[in-house]
């Protein structure tokens, strides 16, 4: 499979819509090197605040920027941005419900070097906790550059996960999905695995070793964590009895969580949830092995995938 | 204003007052002995007292206005059971005077595009900002009795639902933030509206709101004005005692602002303050208005009314002290 970068295609998609609307505005914080905000900033630096190391006050400044009448972008590492400036995220902008897209790259485990102060295992647990809140976790580049294209033409606070580095594709170039709506990328009778983020393809490479076992997955993946497809969870718990969830972001409140909160109302079937089990990261000079120490990896999310068929 | 400068002279001659450093500075700066001595003369004879401002009921002189606002206050809160007395009341000079004889904006339409913003980011001054409102035409005055009621549009921090309220404030240290957004947008579209930001002296201890001097200074934003409600008190006791602020101005100045001290019970002051922030170029402006908390009810000013209810008699008293002066 190729790699390829989601903030790369991130940082194209949005001087593409920052080309045909001149109303989009885009905020940094000092990373926009690493953001790939910088592609927009080199095309139009007067539409461009470099706001400096100061989370809370960008988070602030889009505020006001979208009261009047600006479609502010934001974006920073993701521990920071919703983490040490959440409740700028939520004072200020969710609860006003503002045109403000927030954008957190380096998300869990993918700046491995830097270490834990840098990881972020609890962003989507902080964003859709909150009220009038999309937030956007997508699988690989392609489908990185789909969601800032769509999310900058709907109204409202945005939250867009995206990962350092580069991850195998599984879209195309030009694919179109459904905010809200839960992809389905291979079908199946005896296991749901529902992924997101940079796990979707270990969803799929799990996929691949239970066939080969005789098991067969419906692979989802759960591309928006809110609002929540429960429909097709409902429908997965119903016709395949039981679910795995993969993410690289804590399993609690992550997608690990919305998900048993949705089934256990919809559904009751047996869960499981590979993910970060309540720890914090840690440094890693190669992100494989950490994801390996942290038991993100297709065997790990295979044998959870046999002990829940067991369960059933 | 040809005779406040002419004083300033005078005081200047006799080392009572300061001008600031930068050559655009056009405000005056008073030390101590000069605070007491405009103090001595102008709290009991207001200077624009008489003059005549537009309200919703007709025109009005500034004072009755001033008397009329501090009165649906008091009502406002001891109606409510709960509410900031003490930091409205020392704010109502200062948002009657933006609101009345400063500020573009249109009670018919509050969204209108070129309208000056005004967040008040020591939101719990709300009901302050609720009296002015309604006062300019932007809600019916029966509204004002509304205040934090489950399903009413005068919540206990300002919310937008209320016509006329740019920003939802509250939680302290934002406000300012959000007017570098509303400042740096008005740039972008080359328009000439101006920002208002209101915060508490007690809000200074929010490290965001140093972040974002910081921020305004840098993009040189002199579309906006802060006016610090120096009031002297917080929750718990005096700002020195709870965590000192002061040097206030000193250190807006080195974040890169134009400082100017005013008393912000001294309208002509407050007033005249503003024009110099309209005519400074190239930096944002600050304006550390030395207020009273609880100002107009003797005995209410300090902290004593900073979070408690006036009950009936109290506020019979106070509504009798408010009619004498």
């Amino acid at each position: 499979m190729q790699l390829k970068s989601q903030v790369d295609y991130f940082g194209r998609a949005l001087l593409e819509k920052g080309t045909a609307n001149p109303d989009i505005v885009v905020l940094d914080a000092d990373v926009s090197a690493s953001t790939k905000t910088s592609y927009f900033q080199e095309s139009y630096p007067e539409r461009f605040i470099e706001v400096g190391i100061s989370e809370q006050d960008m988070i602030g400044i889009a505020a006001g920027l979208s009261l009047s009448g600006k479609i502010p972008v934001a974006a920073a590492f993701a521990t920071f941005i919703v983490g040490r400036a959440w409740e700028q995220v939520a004072n200020t902008v969710a609860r006003q419900s503002l045109n403000v897209k927030i954008v957190g790259t380096h998300s869990g485990l993918t700046p491995s070097a830097d270490g834990e102060s840098h990881q972020s295992i609890a962003d989507i647990a902080v964003t859709r906790v909150l009220p009038n809140m999309v937030v956007e976790v997508p699988a690989d580049a392609a489908a990185a550059g789909w969601a800032t294209r769509e999310l900058l033409d709907r109204k409202g606070p945005v939250y867009l996960r995206l990962g350092r580095g580069s991850f195998p594709m599984i879209y195309p170039d030009d694919i179109e999905l459904e905010v809200g709506r839960a992809e389905t990328l291979l079908d199946g009778d005896d296991v749901t695995i529902v992924s997101t983020g940079s796990m979707v393809h270990v969803a799929l490479s799990a996929a691949e070793t239970l066939m080969e076992e005789g098991l067969s997955s419906r692979v989802l993946d759960m591309h928006t964590i809110k609002p929540l497809d429960c429909d097709a969870l409902e429908k997965a718990a119903s016709e395949t009895g039981c679910i795995v969830t993969v993410e690289e972001h804590s399993v609690i409140g992550g997608l690990g969580g919305a998900v048993t909160e949705a089934v256990s109302e919809r559904k009751p079937v047996p869960i499981s949830r590979v993910g970060i089990k309540d720890r914090f990261g840690q440094s890693s000079r190669n992100y494989q092995a950490l994801l390996e120490r942290y038991g993100l990896t297709p065997e790990a999310v295979a044998g959870a995938a046999r002990k829940v068929v067991e369960s059933k | 204003m040809e005779d406040l400068r002419g004083h300033a002279r005078v005081l200047k001659e006799l080392k009572l007052i300061d001008y600031g450093e930068s050559p655009q500075f056009k405000g005056v700066e008073l030390t101590e002995l000069g605070k007491f001595i405009t103090n001595l003369t102008i709290e009991d004879e207001p200077i624009l007292a008489g003059e005549m401002v537009q309200t919703r009921s007709g025109a009005k002189p500034l004072g009755q206005l001033l008397k009329d606002l501090r009165r649906q206050v008091l009502h406002m809160i001891a109606n409510a059971g709960s509410g900031h007395l003490g930091a409205s009341l020392s704010i109502v000079d200062i948002l009657a005077i933006l609101y009345f004889m400063k500020m573009q904006h249109d009670p018919i339409n509050p969204d209108w595009e070129e309208r000056d913003r005004l967040v008040l980011s020591k939101g719990h001054a709300a009901p302050a900002l609720y009296a002015v409102l309604s006062e300019a035409g932007y809600f019916p005055k029966e509204e004002l009795t509304t205040l934090r009621e489950l399903g009413g549009r005068l919540h206990g921090h300002p919310d937008t639902v209320t016509p006329g309220v740019d920003a939802k404030t509250g939680s302290l240290g934002q406000g300012l933030s959000m007017a570098v957004g509303m400042a740096y947008a008005a740039k972008l579209d080359k328009a000439s509206h101006r920002v208002y930001v209101v915060i508490g002296d007690g809000e200074l201890h929010e490290g965001q709101v140093w972040e974002a001097a910081m921020t305004a200074a840098h993009y040189g934003l002199d579309n906006i004005v802060t006016i610090i409600d120096r009031n002297k008190y917080q929750l718990t006791g005096t700002t020195e005692e709870v965590k000192g602020v002061e040097p206030i101005a000193d250190k807006w100045r080195a974040f890169g602002w134009n400082v100017l001290n005013v008393n912000g019970h001294d309208h002509f002051a407050v007033l005249d303050a503003l024009e110099v922030c309209e005519h400074t170029h190239g930096k944002p402006s600050v304006i550390i208005a030395a207020t009273t908390k609880g100002k107009g009810v003797s005995f209410m000013e300090g902290n004593k009314f900073s979070r408690s209810v006036p009950n009936a008699a109290q506020l019979k008293q106070a509504l009798e002290e408010l009619d004498r002066r």
